[in-house]
């Protein structure tokens, strides 16, 4: 498989899991690609404007790329912090909705200042590695330990709460969960996965401009997790990996790739509700594993 | 004074597009609780049917490279055409990617998905049928009508008098539709609670198509319109005003038909205001002021409180 395509689906899948987290909470947040621009855009400017990040050899510093994901999780993460304060108070819909403006602000804010390069954006971002390949397995390791952390989120008392509050917020509430708190949390992961992200994209496509965060993003990360699931984080990262190479593996079809595309997001919902990676999926296979006899096999014995 | 005036015709006439926008988002809202992410295409639908309808020749791009209809109807009547023609492409949408979740019974949330799969399918449709370029719709469709109207001094196209004219008649018969009408009132008792409105012999399929039906002809007229004043810039411009409508909807209150009006009508004249060397930021303008009322009047200006139920 070509490299450059494994390491959009990588980044795809990284985004998807920055929409599963609120999402996981019950939270319908759309803000992901805002956080991703931010992410990217402080990379694009540190690295091309910041002469002492670019180091002496010929390649440019995986400690620098480092240092911007840790500017950039921070950057995010304040913002997140700020916003998610005021954000969060709303439900549903009104909560998409409110994260489509901030991140369309956001946009247009990045489209018309001066630093950022305007429409046009920012070029020459320069390469640390060589090769996609060298992208690839960059993300990949990124990639599984943003998994680990979001499997032991989901095993321990922060994760089951949002787990609860997605259930019934009310009665999590009467259950001693702070709402409030646990919500935000939530939020802020999805910001520094987004932020963090953004910083790779940024050198993997070596420029950088406002198009990268908008709306249509926002769209196509939700429907990563609707897809994909949104109750165990192998369903976003799954979806991400899938949709994100689907327009890709359809290029046969020509011109009709895209409807196809469509088609793929307008049936999927039907067939599964849940997602396709739902945790019963994991469920359905113990028995079978451990041997345990089925109540037919049963039936025959007696 | 001329100039405030001249503001106020851009601001209106502009916002009262974006009001036709947001109420038919606002219908498919009142009776389903979600949102049609295909609408922005359904508007984009309207806008290329007025331009074939008017006699305009497809470009050299596309599948149907040079098809021009053998007629061209006058755009007084291509301009309704197109929105039953638009409504029908609403009640297709409505058929493949709403009923099924519905006879399902699944979460609503996923109509937003399936909606936008039926937006990109009818985009790309699009894009493979008439190709990528953008079409005007020659001013000279409109007849003998003057170009400009000079109205109190202030110098006004006409094609921005008649977007006003034509959006205040369809606002005017939809509020009378709404609340003088057997199917309006139904419309509004399944919006309030489906299940007793079907208890109460109210035919709730009948009504969801009906809404879809109304909300995808007020798409298609507010396409074509803006296709006469401004272009056709693409199949993807629907998906600016869509986004916009979106706003709207919210600015005004969610299944509010007066407030997708007043939204509408907001939106546009806060838009006109932005002063023209600052005009890279008007789209900033209207989501900033969309984000500052949701936080202080989170179901927006005329909409109803959430309640918060067990």
């Amino acid at each position: 498989m070509d490299a450059g395509l494994l390491e959009q689906m990588l980044l795809g899948a990284l985004l998807g899991l920055s929409v599963y987290l609120p999402l996981r909470c019950g939270q319908l947040s759309l803000a992901t690609p805002g956080f991703f621009a931010i992410g990217g855009t402080v990379a694009a400017l540190l690295s091309t404007r910041v002469s002492a990040l670019a180091g002496s050899g010929s390649t440019y510093p995986i400690t620098s790329v480092l240092l911007e994901m840790a500017l950039a999780a921070l950057l995010t993460g304040v913002l997140a912090l700020g916003l998610g304060r005021v954000v969060l108070r709303l439900r549903g819909i009104y909560l998409a909705i409110a994260t489509i403006a901030l991140v369309e602000i956001l946009r247009v804010v990045t489209l018309n200042l001066e630093f950022t390069g305007g429409a046009l954006g920012i070029f020459g971002i320069p390469q640390p590695f060589n090769s996609a390949a060298g992208y690839a397995a960059f993300t990949l390791a990124l990639l599984a330990l943003i998994c680990w952390l979001c499997d032991r989120l989901e095993k321990t008392r922060p994760g089951r709460a949002m787990a609860a509050i997605r259930d019934d917020e009310l009665a999590a509430a009467s259950q001693g969960i702070n709402t409030a708190d646990t919500k935000l949390l939530a939020f802020v992961l999805s910001a520094l996965v987004a932020g963090i992200t953004g910083v790779v994209a940024a050198h993997f496509l070596n420029s950088w401009n406002a198009k990268l965060g908008n709306f249509d993003a926002s769209i196509t990360t939700l429907a990563f997790v609707v897809f994909g699931g949104s109750r165990t984080w192998l369903g976003p990262v799954f979806g991400g990996l899938l949709l994100t190479a689907l327009p890709e593996l359809l290029r046969p079809v020509g011109d009709l790739r895209l409807i196809v595309f469509g088609a793929v997001i307008l049936v999927g919902p039907l067939f599964f509700p849940q997602g396709v990676i739902t945790p019963e999926l994991f469920k359905w296979f113990k028995p079978r594993i451990r041997g345990i006899p089925t109540a037919a096999a049963q039936g025959v014995k007696q | 004074m001329e100039g405030l005036l001249q503001l106020l015709f851009n601001g209106l006439s502009v916002g009262a597009v974006y009001a036709l926008f947001a109420l038919g988002y606002t219908l498919v809202f009142s009776v389903l609780g979600v949102i049609n992410f295909a609408h922005g295409a359904i508007f984009t639908m309207g806008a290329y049917f007025t331009y074939l309808l008017i006699g305009g020749a497809v470009g050299a791009n596309g599948l149907l490279a040079g098809l021009q209809f053998p007629f061209a109807l006058p755009f007084w009547l291509a301009l309704p055409l197109a929105g039953i023609a638009a409504a029908a492409v609403a009640l297709v949408v409505e058929r493949i990617a709403f009923r099924p979740l519905r006879d399902r019974g699944s979460d609503p949330l996923l109509a937003l998905i399936t909606s936008l799969g039926a937006g990109v399918i009818l985009v790309n449709l699009i894009q493979l049928l008439v190709g990528a370029e953008s079409y005007s719709i020659p001013v000279g469709t409109l007849g003998s009508l003057p170009a400009a109207l000079s109205i109190a001094g202030a110098k006004v196209r006409t094609v921005q008098v008649m977007l006003l004219a034509i959006s205040a008649l369809l606002l005017a018969a939809l509020s009378i539709w709404i609340n003088g009408s057997r199917s309006g009132k139904a419309l509004q008792a399944v919006s309030e609670d489906p299940v007793t409105a079907q208890l109460l012999g109210i035919n709730s399929a009948r009504v969801i198509q009906i809404a879809f039906g109304i909300s995808g002809f007020l798409a298609g007229m507010a396409g074509g319109l803006v296709g006469l004043s401004i272009s056709i810039a693409g199949p993807y411009f629907g998906i600016g005003y869509g986004l916009k409508g979106l706003g709207v909807l919210v600015l005004g209150g969610l299944g509010s038909v007066p407030g997708a009006v007043l939204g509408g009508l907001i939106i546009g004249l806060a838009e006109a205001c932005v002063p023209a060397d600052l005009s890279g930021y008007k789209d900033a303008v209207s989501f900033g002021f969309l984000f500052l009322v949701l936080l202080v009047r989170p179901q927006g200006l005329l909409g109803r409180p959430q309640a918060n139920k067990v």
